[in-house]
């Protein structure tokens, strides 16, 4: 009779709830409300530095979460495969180094820039979709590395060392894109279409066949699917939402390098999934306001030197308690909240 | 029963439904099929006897190229299958069951049924959730609900009994209209109703389904089967009716000498 009897690690919900899909519909609300009022409250400097950088590598966190939470594959690249977009974006935009800047229009650098993105992610997935668990974050670490070294050491497309810079935003209908309510607003638009995506795609035929995959590969194959192709679409699809911040990125920072997509980048985009976990889309946006917040604060409060120690030790602890980032943490919060009142057994 | 149609479909030059010649398959030094050669008639019944790592699994392997064969030639529907894909096998209507459940844990029930249609439509890779009146969802519906486990359709598998397990394996197996299908022990491990369960699902696949079932149970074999393959070593050593292979005097001393110690 004991309530408390086979009952599996603390928080894990009860499984006889639908699977992980769609949490409410008034959480979303209030979220959405929420995110779209803070321009009211808050700075230019919020806007921007929290708000808007949050959202981008929230983007690049969720295209990691695509792949590493439905399919399995802990990817490395996801950063090189914005970096593709974003060189894109200033070779065949414009930029002030005087090298390349085509000055094409932006309605035309952007999709070309997430085309060559997607299809550069897709090579990468096809490269590293023989490999499994720690190999493929290795081979991806290795093509990580590579291109940023490649980039650094080649002057006639990257601009070598470098790189690119005084690559602007953007204006639309007289309206600066780059200016602080404008780029929240753009950066949350597209975070929230991908988000939304994400969310619906994961029950697509598609997403339900790339969870399964994750479960069992050989048993897919024995349904008919043809596992390789499904992955590789994956870190296609993938590819479109790393591209997409891979643009946002480069307008925020009006530059790019082969610091950019460089291999502590490529780490803090991991760091960043990890910590806020990756069940769920909303995850990476929960563990990127986390690492951001640390970046732009720590240093008033530990000091420049000291702010990747504050991150190290939030990742460790969190991790430590939850394997499942921050996202595992609220679950067990909640879990325990409705625990509770459901002891009959306990309480005599 | 279907008791009425195996003779007449036996004896009857029916078109072949699985080729097998010459089929090898070694593991390093491990032979562990030697030349196997094996014919089996489009809607036949064939059970696969054997002793423990006689290569029954590995034949199956062989046959879905799961891991495909070192030598030999294996003939689906008249077509030479032997360097195709495991997918591209399914897809032409092999289906198969694993001695070991190969499951999705984190789907539902449903879901794994679903994939299990889609699979083998030109619809895998859709990015549309499927509609409450998709075809592939109402197939799954039904097929839940001729294995029985309708009821647990929106559980997730991971909390699966065994039985239920082996139940969705079946269920997994009679997706998206199959030609033939392998079934690698299914009642390994299931009590005496699962195992009646599980007899009168077999028997009541449409005619032209063909099967070959592995079967440690004598009993239940020799239910389902209209003819009976026995293997050893790697080697097929003997083949006949049920009749036959009941009466056999090899068969009985080592089979039957085997199980009863
Ligand atoms: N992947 C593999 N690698 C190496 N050896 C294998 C492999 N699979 C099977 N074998 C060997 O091949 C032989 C045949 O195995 P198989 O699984 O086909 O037997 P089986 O007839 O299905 O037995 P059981 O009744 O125990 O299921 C065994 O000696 C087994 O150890
Ligand atoms: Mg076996």
């Amino acid at each position: 009779m004991s309530a408390a009897s086979p009952r599996p690690a603390a928080g894990r919900s009860l499984p006889a709830a639908a699977p992980p899909g769609d949490p409410s519909v008034g959480a979303h609300l209030g979220l959405a409300a929420a995110l779209l009022l803070l321009p009211a409250v808050a700075s230019g400097f919020i806007l921007v530095q929290i708000g808007a950088q949050s959202l981008i590598l929230g983007l690049l966190a969720l295209s990691l979460m695509v792949l590493a939470g439905y399919g399995g594959m802990i990817s490395l690249a996801q950063i090189t495969v914005a970096g593709i977009a974003g060189y894109t974006v200033a070779i065949l935009g414009e930029n002030s180094v005087a090298v390349h800047g085509f000055g094409w229009p932006w309605w035309l650098t952007v999709p070309v820039a997430i085309t060559f993105a997607a299809l550069g992610a897709a090579l990468i997935g096809w490269i590293s979709v023989r490999t499994q668990g720690i190999y493929t974050i290795m081979i991806t670490l290795a093509i990580a590395t590579a291109m940023s070294l490649f980039a650094q050491q080649n002057y006639t497309l990257f601009n070598g060392f470098e790189g690119f810079a005084g690559i602007p935003a953007p204006t639309l209908f007289g309206q600066r894109l780059r200016a602080p309510m404008a780029f929240y607003y753009l950066c949350l638009g597209v975070a929230a279409l991908c988000y939304v995506a994400v969310l619906y795609g994961a029950r697509s035929t598609f997403g339900l066949g790339l969870q399964a995959t994750r479960d069992n590969q050989r048993r897919m194959r024995a349904l008919g699917f043809d596992t390789t192709a499904h992955k590789v679409f994956a870190w296609f699809l993938a590819g479109i939402i790393a591209g997409l911040a891979g643009v946002l990125l480069v307008w925020f920072q009006g530059r790019i390098s082969p610091g950019t997509i460089g291999v502590a980048a490529a780490i803090n985009i991991l760091v960043i999934a990890v910590v806020g976990g990756l069940r769920h889309p909303i995850g990476p946006f929960l563990g990127a306001v986390v690492v951001v917040l640390i970046q732009t604060f720590a240093t008033d409060v530990v000091g420049a030197a000291r702010h990747n120690t504050l991150i190290g030790i939030t990742f460790l602890v969190i991790v430590y308690f939850s394997p499942d980032g921050l996202l595992g943490l609220w679950s067990r919060f909640q879990g325990q909240f409705r625990q509770n009142p459901l002891r009959p057994g306990d309480g005599a | 029963m279907t008791d009425a149609h195996p003779a007449s479909r036996l004896s009857a030059e029916g078109a072949t439904a699985l080729d097998l010649r010459g089929v090898t398959k070694r593991f390093g030094a491990l032979q562990a099929l030697v030349g196997v050669d094996m014919r089996v008639r489009v809607g036949e019944r064939r059970a696969v006897l054997g002793s423990n790592g006689a290569g029954k699994t590995t034949l199956f392997n062989a046959i879905t190229g799961d891991f495909p064969c070192t030598s030999g030639r294996i003939r689906f529907f008249g077509d030479d299958i032997t360097l195709l894909p495991a997918e591209e096998r399914i897809r032409r209507g092999l289906r198969r069951t694993y001695q070991i459940s190969q499951l999705f844990d984190g789907l539902s029930v449903r879901d794994s049924v679903f994939l299990a249609c889609r699979g083998v439509s030109r619809r895998r890779l859709s990015l549309l959730r499927p509609r409450t009146d998709d075809s592939g969802m109402e197939q799954a519906l039904r097929i839940l609900q001729v294995v029985g486990l309708d009821d647990l359709r929106d559980q997730l598998v991971s909390v699966l009994s065994h039985g239920q397990k082996r139940q969705l394996e079946i269920a997994l197996a009679l997706a998206g209209a199959p030609r033939f299908i392998l079934f690698d022990e299914p009642a390994a491990g299931l009590s005496p109703t699962e195992r009646r369960d599980l007899v009168a699902i077999l028997n009541a696949l449409p005619a032209h389904v063909g099967y070959i079932i592995i079967e440690h149970d004598l009993d239940v074999a020799l239910r389902v089967s209209e003819y009976v393959t026995m293997m050893h070593n790697g080697k097929i050593f003997k083949e006949g009716t049920p009749a036959e292979i009941e009466d056999d005097a090899e068969v009985q001393a080592i089979y039957l000498g085997h199980g009863h110690g």
